[in-house]
């Protein structure tokens, strides 16, 4: 299909694209490795110098790391169980023929659209704000004590908030993947004598499994990047309650101006996601057969 | 597949999913409708549903305040302008790849998705210097800029995915009809992609419009859009459920419409296509 | 005005040597057919032609001029593809423009054009509608007008008629060969099914795994065949393969025979038999016959012979149409 004429002329188009993202992953990723050997803080400029691993050093031994990637992987971990769960369960129900499916389908899917700033601070203010929300509004009338949810819980909240957000998205693959299941073969567990449960756990459950697998790990790819809502509510807060390692990073490198440190906090992060990426990578390369 | 469907399980049904869907919608529909209140109405207890009285006062207060308009025009020109930019150069890679694919087509798709997949925070350091350096900072260019790069990826993820399902064969019978390079991807491929391109365009708005990283650390008062100028409303002064209702419905109604036609774009774009 | 000439063309992809090496002349106004199994290599072999691939090595020829580096858009052929490829978005009418807007003709003769052949086709009605709402037999014909328009020096058909059904395609198959009798431009056509092939050709290039078998008009391999593999391939049904005992007293390692060469007796013949299934055209029978010590053998029969399952008939071939082939798979003359 391709001969030496088309072959010269691909190479050109693809060059740009090529070029930019090599560009956009040589120059910043080589910057933040070098300034991660840097004692480099922006307050004090020209003052920089080699200072080997000890960036390294302080950052992963300061217990605000330990605290943060708790809280990266609780963050993760949570919103991944919400919204895999609940994803099934709405898929199955959505996938019921129904009165109005567009519309409701409309309806799940919209908080998928909405922007995190917005999200957050609804959450955080109309509803569940202690004195002002509708949640405290609805605790009072049972006669309860409003609950101080950014205080008291503010890793469990902005779970929550983050899990809202994604719920629509793992319910959309799914529900997909659910339709692309053969009725024949759900038909002829029938015939077999398989009953709901069964037909749903031996059946169902392993054509899911795939799409499973890939809500998992796209998921996680982008919720280790948590950072909007975070800094909306609770600014990490109290103390490093609800820090996630993106945050973590961030106030070091905005807020305190520790260039040094939080770079060396940016490689931590890079290797990290690579990890996680390895296998998103097998998984999608074996799709790209198909 | 003729099945009898109880019409007694279709109501339950019929109830049960409507439950979940208003409740899943409920935050939206409430930020709406407290739009529409005075700041007393607002944080009323109990709250008010439909009855109150209904005002345009909050929409005008946060225009004339703080310039909401500016806001909102620079989320339009960065995510417009993004993936126009991101169009022009994704289309000729993704053809590329799609009709003259080589050894290395596959790994090297699978490369630029990897870049899509580090972590932001990681060059946030470099990129804020060299930005600063530059007199990027809060500018649209600058933004544009990024938002261009991060999303590369995505799209010409997607146009690849859509330029796949044009049939070789029919570019194969442009070229034995006589017609050059140009001409094949003017007459031909174009037309046959158009749907596919504009549902990536219509994603990738979505996606650069709600970016919330480089939209709240790259920008200060002139370029920043509405990401960050919501995010304005996180340490406010007195009373403001209601402005922030008006604000937060001004900048999630574009979007939500948008969204609302790009279902399906949303699970091959975003999946990466390991789910069909 | 359409003779093509292939020298020693060579084509690998990667390491498979889809074409060892292949020489072939096709001469001017000549309906050439490549016939051959699945993956040997007749619908490359078009595409080399056409220039849709290159050459690993080797020349390609179109009146004496060398082509092998040539795109295909200069080369001045015509291809009509498996699946059509019709520009979906366009009507029909711009469709079998298209060639002409490429060559940078004028609007009066593009129409000119386009109305000619759309009458040859039978397709001015449909002229303005897209590929979407007319049938396969309507499609095919668009594409066949898409190549008409180009007044190329030979056409080159890829399987056109397997995505038509039956009765569809034995209609189809008349029509090209009428537009062969009329343009009296060289055609090169592709197909698997042998009955296209002895059907339309005026040439048939028989192919296995990349090399020609061999070259000859429908009845001369019909007639002799130069090897088993298209002794077998050619005819249909089948010719019927003995070894053994009846081969090595015909002084061959095996012999071919075909259905309609044996004769089929209910009293006598040379070999005693059993009959096993029968299949009824109406016009023929054809009778699947157990003979001791040889094998099962399907024979022909006029449609009048009733016969049963289980019955015993004698079987006689005969001799003068007795095909018979070394331990290579030649045949011995």
């Amino acid at each position: 299909m391709a001969t030496k004429h088309s072959r010269a002329a691909a190479r050109l188009m693809i060059s740009p694209a090529v070029l930019l993202l090599l560009g956009w992953m040589i120059v910043p990723l080589a910057m933040t490795l070098y300034f991660s050997f840097q004692r480099y803080n922006l307050l004090m400029p020209g003052m920089e110098e080699w200072t080997g691993l000890a960036n390294y050093q302080y950052f992963l031994t300061d217990p605000a790391f330990f605290d943060a990637l708790t809280n990266t992987l609780l963050l993760v971990g949570g919103v991944l169980l919400v919204t895999i769960i609940g994803g099934v369960l709405l898929a199955l129900l959505l996938d019921q023929p129904f009165f109005g499916q567009g519309v409701v389908r409309i309806l799940v899917i919209a908080p998928f659209f909405v922007m995190p700033t917005v999200s957050a601070l609804v959450w955080k203010n109309m509803f569940l704000n202690p004195v002002n929300g509708l949640f405290a509004h609805a605790a009072k009338a049972l006669g309860l004590q409003p609950y101080d949810f950014f205080a008291q819980a503010p890793l469990a909240s902005i779970i929550g908030i983050v899990s809202w957000q994604w719920l629509p998205f793992a319910t959309l693959i799914l529900l997909t993947a659910l339709q692309s299941l053969d009725q024949e073969q759900l038909e002829a567990a029938e015939m077999d004598g398989a009953g709901p449960l069964s037909r749903f756990f031996h059946i169902m459950l392993p054509h899911l499994a795939r799409a499973i697998t890939v809500v998992i790990l796209i998921q996680t790819i982008f919720l280790l990047s948590v950072f909007a809502e975070i800094l909306v509510t609770t600014n990490g807060g109290p103390g490093t309650a609800s820090t996630n390692l993106t945050y973590l990073i961030y106030a070091q490198s905005l807020l305190q101006f520790d260039v040094g440190g939080g770079s060396a906090g940016g490689v931590v992060a890079i290797v990290l996601a690579n990890i996680v990426a390895i296998f998103l990578m097998r998984m999608i390369g074996k799709n790209l057969e198909a | 597949m003729a099945r009898q469907v109880k019409t007694r399980s279709k109501v339950i049904v019929t109830i049960a999913a409507w439950a979940v869907g208003i409740a899943i919608f409920f935050p939206i529909l409430w930020t709406v409708i407290t739009s529409f209140k005075s700041e007393a109405d607002a944080i009323a207890d109990p709250p008010v549903f439909l009855f109150f009285n209904w005002t345009l006062e909050n929409y005008v207060t946060v225009q004339e305040r703080s310039d909401y308009f500016n806001h909102f025009m620079n989320s339009v020109v960065i995510s417009v302008g993004s993936t126009l930019i991101g169009l022009l150069i994704a289309v000729p890679a993704a053809w590329a790849m799609a009709f003259v694919p080589g050894k290395r087509t596959k790994d090297l798709l699978m490369w630029m998705l990897s870049t899509k997949m580090l972590p932001p925070v990681g060059v946030l350091v470099p990129l804020y210097l060299l930005f600063r350096d530059a007199g990027l900072l809060d500018t649209r260019i600058g933004l544009v800029i990024v938002l261009t790069l991060i999303n590369l990826p995505i799209i010409i993820w997607m146009l690849y995915t859509y330029f796949r399902e044009i049939p070789g064969e029919i570019l194969e019978a442009a070229r034995m009809d006589g017609a050059t390079l140009k001409a094949e991807i003017l007459y031909v491929l174009t037309p046959m992609a158009v749907p596919g391109i504009a549902s990536t365009l219509l994603l990738n708005i979505i996606l650069a419009w709600n970016e919330a990283f480089w939209t709240l650390n790259l920008t200060a008062a002139n370029a920043a859009p509405l990401t960050a100028f919501i995010a304005s409303y996180s340490s406010p002064e007195g009373l403001f459920y209601a402005k922030l209702s008006a604000a937060s419905t001004m900048a999630i109604a574009p979007i939500l419409i948008m969204g609302w036609f790009s279902q399906k774009q949303l699970v091959r774009g975003l999946t990466f296509g390991a789910v069909k | 005005m359409g003779s093509i000439v292939l020298e020693k063309v060579h084509k690998l992809y990667g390491n498979v040597e889809v074409i060892p090496s292949i020489d072939l002349t096709i001469n001017d106004g000549e309906f050439v057919v490549f016939v051959g199994p699945s993956g040997c290599g007749k619908s490359t072999l078009l595409r080399l032609i056409a220039g849709l691939e290159d050459t690993t090595s080797g020349a390609i020829r179109i009146d004496g001029n060398d082509v092998t580096e040539t795109p295909p858009a200069k080369r001045g052929l015509a291809m009509v593809f498996q699946s059509y490829a019709l520009y979906p978005h366009m009507s029909v009418r711009k469709n079998i423009a298209f060639p002409l807007k490429m060559a940078g003709m004028d609007k009066a003769e593009i129409d000119r054009r386009v109305e000619g052949a759309a009458n040859v086709l039978n397709l001015t009605q449909y002229l303005d509608r897209r590929p979407g709402q007319l049938s396969g037999g309507q499609r095919q014909r668009v594409a066949i007008g898409r190549a008409i328009v180009r007044e190329p020096s030979a056409f080159l058909f890829d399987e056109p008629l397997s995505n038509l059904d039956a009765a569809l395609r034995v209609n189809m198959r008349l029509e090209i060969s009428e537009l062969h009798q009329s343009l009296k431009t060289t055609m090169i056509y592709v197909t698997h099914d042998q009955v296209e092939a002895m059907t339309m050709a005026d040439k048939i290039v028989v192919l296995q795994a990349g090399n020609i078998e061999q070259v000859g008009s429908p009845l001369e391999l019909y007639r002799n065949p130069r090897n088993r593999f298209v002794a077998g391939f050619i005819g249909s049904p089948k010719m019927n393969f003995i070894e053994g005992a009846e081969a090595a007293k015909r002084g061959a390692h095996a012999i071919g025979v075909r259905p309609e060469h044996i004769a089929l007796s209910k009293d006598s013949g040379l070999w005693k038999g059993t009959v096993g299934v029968s299949e009824h055209l109406g016009s023929d029978t054809f009778c699947y016959v157990t003979v001791e010590g040889i094998g099962t053998m399907n024979v022909r029969t006029s449609g009048e012979v009733s016969v049963h399952h289980g019955d015993t008939v004698w079987l006689t071939p005969a001799e003068a149409n007795i095909h018979r082939f070394d331990k290579e798979g030649m045949a011995i003359r």
